[in-house]
């Protein structure tokens, strides 16, 4: 597959579904209706992400509080297929890229709340060295910020981020090749006691 | 009453007024808060006095229901594997509570459409401007010859979970090792359609580790059913589905509908006139709305109650709202999450309405999980959209699970279960 940067890609993919998009509604005998408020398409996602968007966990994970950037462009990947799901793909082509970006800052605005998972403290100060060599860079200030237009890796459901790790490493998930060096790195040194130290020490954050 | 007024309030109150002048609602009085009442604290009840309580605290939420604890149908058939306790599916009303919704356990006995009351059976009557009725469902008991309520203490439903529940999971720790447990399954449409494949798949998962020589036959009303083809692909992986020692036996309608059951004997006769005989007989009979619904005339002749798609209004009678599983919610399924969704839907309308708005454009998704055996959840999912004219909850996308998803994939599903569950449970109690 030829490389294009995310962007582009992430715009050829919107191209593409609003296409889908439009053969779907040619489809339906009947219009449906558009311009649901913020909330009301917010609220449909607290079911599986718990009410205003913090999950209860285990694996779910925590949706308030993300980077809008990274919250629509996660939501377009699954859309295109770009990110593996099991489910969310499925649900994300359900929405037009003017109602991902209402969700988006809808819980933006949201308090991101720390999972309270229990951790290892061997493990977590093992992770906290092997985060400061190979993330911090990106995922500043251990992994908590959202300003960095990353997923919020400190106290997010430790399952998640996991699988997150599994999917980039097999390939079936897409993220820029600086990070993937960075963790195909940290994985080939460290191994998978690498990867689960790194995610006892997020998951040690609040 | 006394109210502390407030430049909100104020503004409201004078809205109030206004409103009251030209259109001539009743049972609103200056500067008293508007009352909302809801029948019914599963989940679609709980979802929906929460939602209303955290959008606008303005208004006086109620929420009547005669349990104090709240069995959850979906999960319950873990109970019966033995892979979950009774206790886990269990939840209270502490934390709607907390968010100031006023608790109420008592039985509804009526509903006055016109004086806008609530009854109960302690005497109690309860004034709204505007009623949420979410009963769940009842059975239908004349369905089948031989079965009423009290025939299933011992030859249980258990599709209200609870004491049945229990009743169920005993009956299966006590059955011999090559005993056979007949599960009917109802005709559409019913709650949780998935329901009854995923009860013999977890009851299969129970015997294989436990009573390896026994079977699961499911009699059904239907010539198929929900998730059919990953049911039946989960099935032959670990249950030797259509091979002589098959775990599950899945006989399709209309021939295998269970028309009569004999409690004595443990067994079902069939329309085509066969008669089946269980160690562990549970007939899950055809449902129609919750009691209340058709008490207070919110039913249509097939039992449901047919409403506004887009308010969740009753189109029988105004000001009541009705959700979940005993409404007719064109296109969506009867299930927990769509409950829970449709409340949402009907909280911002409810709210809307209540304060003189116009209600906004709704947003409905389903999600549903079934788990066949260790290590191997499915899924479906859906989003929806209203059609502009009204008439259809209509899925713009979703589906299934994919047939060649991997192992890995079906084992995350597993875990999604439980934070599903963990979720849901929470979004609509906590």
């Amino acid at each position: 597959m030829k490389k294009y940067p995310l962007t582009k890609r992430i715009l050829f993919a919107a191209i593409l579904l609003s296409a889908a998009g439009m053969t779907q509604a040619a489809k339906e005998k009947k219009p449906l209706m558009t311009g649901a408020s913020d909330s009301m398409l917010a609220n449909t996602c607290a079911g599986c992400h718990g009410t205003n968007g913090v999950s209860t966990g285990p694996s779910m994970p925590t949706i308030a509080g993300l980077s809008p950037d990274y919250f629509v462009t996660i939501m377009e990947s699954y859309k295109s297929g770009d990110a593996y799901s099991t489910i969310m793909g499925r649900i994300a082509k359900g929405y037009s890229d003017d109602e991902i970006k209402q969700m988006a800052d809808y819980y933006a605005a949201l308090p991101f709340e720390a999972a309270s998972q229990t951790t290892d403290p061997a493990l977590v100060k093992k992770g906290a060295k092997i985060h400061d060599l190979y993330c911090e860079k990106c995922h500043s200030e251990g992994g908590t910020l959202k300003e960095d237009d990353a997923g919020i890796l400190a106290g997010q459901w430790r399952p998640y981020v996991r699988w997150q790790i599994e999917d980039a490493l097999s390939g079936s998930r897409e993220y820029e090749k600086k990070m993937m060096k960075k963790l195909k790195k940290l994985h080939k040194k460290e191994g998978d006691a690498g990867i689960t130290a790194l995610l006892h020490y997020y998951s040690s954050q609040d | 009453m006394s109210i502390k007024i407030t430049r909100r309030n104020f503004i409201q109150a004078a809205g109030v007024v206004s409103a009251a002048g030209a259109v001539g609602f009743p049972g609103l009085v200056l500067g008293a808060s508007k009352k909302v009442v809801v029948v019914g604290g599963g989940t679609g009840g709980a979802t929906a006095a929460k939602y209303i309580k955290m959008a606008d605290p303005t208004i006086d939420v109620t929420i009547i229901e005669a349990n104090k604890d709240y069995y959850t149908c979906y999960l319950s058939n873990e109970v019966l594997s033995g892979n979950r306790t009774i206790d886990s599916i269990k939840f209270g009303y502490t934390g709607l509570a907390k968010r100031g919704v006023n608790i109420v356990h008592d039985y509804v006995t009526g509903i006055d459409a016109k004086k806008q009351i609530v009854m109960t059976k302690s005497g109690k009557s309860f004034a709204y401007d505007r009623c949420v009725v979410a009963p769940g469902v009842d059975l239908k008991w004349d369905t089948i010859e031989g079965y009423n309520e009290g025939v299933a203490n011992t030859v249980t439903h258990a599709w209200k979970a609870g004491p049945q529940t229990v009743t169920l999971r005993k009956q299966l720790k006590a059955m011999k090792d090559g005993g056979t447990v007949v599960i009917t399954a109802p005709p559409n449409p019913f709650r949780c359609p998935p329901g009854p494949y995923e009860r013999a798949s977890q009851i299969a998962y129970y015997l294989q580790n436990h009573k390896p020589k026994s079977k699961v036959i499911i009699l059904d009303n239907k010539p198929k059913f929900s998730k059919q083809g990953l049911f039946t692909q989960g099935w032959k992986k670990f249950y030797g589905y259509k091979t002589d020692n098959a775990l599950i036996e899945w006989r399709p309608g209309p021939d295998a509908a269970t028309v009569a059951v004999d409690a004595g004997n443990v067994s079902v006769k069939t329309k085509f006139g066969d008669t089946i005989k269980a160690d562990v007989l549970n007939v899950i009979p055809a449902q129609k709305a919750g009691k209340i619904a058709s008490t207070a005339g919110l039913t249509n002749a097939k039992g449901w109650c047919p409403i506004n798609l887009k308010t969740f209004e009753s189109t029988i009678h105004k000001n009541i709202h009705v959700i979940g599983d005993a409404s007719v919610a064109k296109g969506m399924p009867k299930s927990g999450y769509a409950a829970n969704s449709q409340a949402k839907a009907a909280a911002a309308a409810v709210i809307a309405m209540l304060n003189g708005h116009e209600v906004g454009t709704p947003s409905y998704v389903n999600t549903c999980y079934s788990i066949i055996a260790k290590d191997w959840g499915i899924s479906v999912a859906a989003v929806y959209r209203l059609a502009e004219d009204g008439s259809k909850i209509t899925k713009v996308s979703g589906g299934l699970t994919p047939k060649d998803a991997s192992a890995a994939a079906h084992k995350r599903a597993v875990l999604n279960t439980y934070s599903w569950f963990n979720n849901i449970t929470n979004d609509a109690f906590g």
